[in-house]
């Protein structure tokens, strides 16, 4: 495996590869056509290779949701790119009325395969409406499932199995994390730190920088968080000697714990951490969930780290101040640290 | 298709006619819970249209307003009442009640305007295949007010794709008058984007049925979108109970009642028998659906 392969490549292969095997995988998006290749390029040469399925669009996000709902009705494979996740607010009637519904109210009769696929997060300087993570607003939905992807996850493999799957996937990608290399785990490995990874249909990855030895505190993270994650583990071990274990996860709907659990009984405390805003959001679910099923595993109460509530501003310091950083994860691991027995 | 009889058109009118005032009824009773939006007065739109369309190939989609586009062209009446009396043989197994259907090619949605870019997606689908499907979709004079309307009117002229908008103008959005809802021409909203309209006033179901054939012929001929306005009248309420609309202005469009107009060409005897043989049908169906099973939420 090629150490210097973007994550965008990857993605990119994939969906070559998908339209290759499958003639009822079509794709439609705004900008999405050659040369162009979409705003972030995922498409590149999609549209010279398979023009007939690959389908440039009016900014009509609203409808585009409905449009990729009818044509999973009907048997298609539709992937909805949408340019900036900010931009899935335009699609909530359809995907709360419609697309997540279809199913379960006409009881069995019909599956709506279709995949969202969207870049989130900020760090760019694109400001409040071009910067933000609004995966969370999806996991009160039921019966969507959501997966995000991080640079240490199969993407290829993701990326087909969203497609296969009969319930309606979003695909939240990072706008980050296309540029970055494509770190898959290589003998159990991920740099220094061990890792081991989830057979489900979208693994959980869960790192530990000593073997799976005792660690102290359990970080659940997913997305464009993993690698910050991981830098703030990293500065752990180097400079407090403490080590903890990651759990990133892919499917975030239906909520996966399994990996979460199993890590906190070994460590017995729960940092979560994600860049979407604080209230009401991925860190609050599982927050309550572990809280539910493994209280007595817990020595302390959970934290969460995440932006803060209010907007992304555009200038890099202000932007910087709002969204949650690895300091911010070290401070919470040590806040933790600071009040363990 | 277009060779249809009056009498077989009359007959599917008068059963939709008589069926949702079994609705109405059976609300009184007790026996519903939940609600209902009849299509009183305008059956002749959906018969006309949907006696075009293959149920095996065509799809539907259908709005709040449903049951009478879902009768013409499922037949399932047993389905629908035992759907909206959530019952276990329903339609959609109670999941889905009076506005959320399917069965085949048939689907209905609760929300205004929701409904159009999926039928839109679906005549994508449709073409894609090139099974040769129209997808229909029912709009009224209160879906103008969405905006996703208006996308999908583009992406379905763009697209060059075979939908038939059928906007049903009852003239009231729930209790608002159309004057107070909607500035502008109607056709003219369709023909902005290069989609070819017919707009008629009336509730002669010959006439709806012809025009309707055009259309779809139109769009069978071209693969294009196809823009039909009706204007109509509702004479129940909105929903159950909600009317405040002046009781004159709805007799007077009683005397227009398209039971009334299509009835008048057929003589008295075999109106006489059609009338006796939907009571009979509606009697056995209402039997069934109250004898059928009550829906049961799944084991955990």
């Amino acid at each position: 495996m090629s150490p210097s392969r973007r994550c965008v490549q990857v993605l990119n292969e994939a969906l070559h590869e998908l339209f290759a095997e499958r003639d009822d995988v079509l794709l439609l998006g705004e900008d999405v056509l050659d040369p162009y290749g979409g705003a972030f390029k995922v498409t590149q040469g999609l549209s010279d290779r398979f023009p007939d399925r690959v389908l440039t669009t009016p900014i009509s996000e609203a409808s585009l949701f409905g449009v990729a709902a009818g044509l999973a009705l009907r048997g298609q494979r539709p992937i909805l790119e949408i340019m900036f996740g900010d931009f899935i607010a335009l699609g909530f009637d359809q995907i709360v009325n419609g697309i997540s519904k279809f199913r379960e109210m006409y009881d069995g009769q019909v599956t709506v395969p279709l995949v969202v696929r969207t870049p989130m997060g900020g760090r760019r300087g694109y400001g409040p409406t071009h910067s933000q993570s609004l995966e969370k607003l999806l996991l009160g939905v039921p019966n969507l499932c959501v997966v995000a992807i991080s640079e240490c996850h199969d993407l290829r493999g993701l990326l087909h199995a969203a497609v296969e799957d009969e319930r309606p996937v979003f695909l939240i990608e990072n706008k980050l994390m296309y540029g970055r290399p494509h770190r898959r785990p290589e003998d159990g490995h991920v740099g220094e730190l061990a890792v081991r990874e989830t057979g489900a249909r979208y693994p959980a990855l869960t790192f530990s920088g000593n073997g799976f030895a005792e660690a102290s505190v359990t970080v659940v993270t997913y997305g464009g968080m993993l690698p910050i994650v991981l830098d703030a583990v990293t500065e752990l071990i180097l400079e407090h000697e403490l080590f903890c274990e990651v759990v990133a996860l892919s499917q975030l709907l239906p909520v996966e714990l399994e990996p979460v659990l199993e890590s906190v009984a070994r460590t017995g405390a729960l940092v979560t951490a994600e860049e979407g805003t604080l209230t009401g959001g991925f860190g609050a679910e599982i927050a309550a969930r572990v809280s539910e099923l493994a209280w007595s595993d817990l020595r302390r109460p959970v934290r969460r780290v995440a932006a803060r509530d209010g907007i992304i501003p555009s200038a890099r310091p202000l932007e910087d101040a709002v969204l949650p950083s690895a300091a911010d994860v070290v401070e919470a691991i040590l806040a933790l640290e600071g009040v363990r027995s | 298709m277009s060779g249809t009889p009056l009498a077989a058109l009359y007959e599917r009118m008068v059963f939709i006619r008589r069926f949702e005032e079994t609705l109405l009824d059976l609300f009184s009773q007790g026996k519903l819970v939940g609600t209902t939006h009849t299509y009183i007065g305008q059956e002749a739109n959906g018969v006309g249209v949907i006696d075009h369309l293959d149920p095996a190939r065509d799809v539907v989609f259908s709005n709040h307003r449903c049951h009478g586009h879902y009768l013409a062209f499922t037949d399932d009446a047993f389905g629908l009442l035992s759907e909206v009396m959530g019952k276990a043989t329903g339609t959609c197994g109670g999941k889905g009640g009076s506005q959320h259907l399917c069965r085949g090619n048939f689907y209905s949605n609760g929300v205004l305007g929701s409904i159009v870019p999926v039928a839109t997606g679906i005549a994508l689908a449709e073409k894609r295949k090139g099974t040769g499907a129209v997808s229909t979709v029912f709009l009224g004079d209160g879906t103008l007010g969405e905006g996703v309307t208006y996308e999908s009117l583009n992406l379905a002229s763009l697209w060059k794709l075979p939908v038939l908008f059928v906007v049903e103008n009852n003239h009231y959005a729930q209790s608002t008058p159309v004057e107070l809802e909607l500035a502008g021409s109607i056709p003219a909203r369709a023909q902005a984007f290069g989609i070819e309209t017919d707009e008629l006033d009336t509730t002669d179901v010959e006439e709806i049925h012809a025009a309707a054939g055009r259309a779809l012929a139109r769009i069978r001929e071209t693969g294009e979108p196809f823009f039909l306005v009706l204007h109509t009248y509702r004479f129940s309420p909105h929903s159950k109970g909600d009317d405040n609309r002046d009781p004159a202005e709805i007799a007077e469009r009683r005397l227009r009642d398209p039971l009334l107009v299509a009835g008048a060409r057929l003589a008295e005897s075999e109106r006489a028998a059609i009338e006796a043989r939907c009571e009979a049908r509606l009697a056995e169906t209402v039997a069934a659906a109250e004898a059928a099973p009550d829906a049961v939420p799944e084991a955990a």
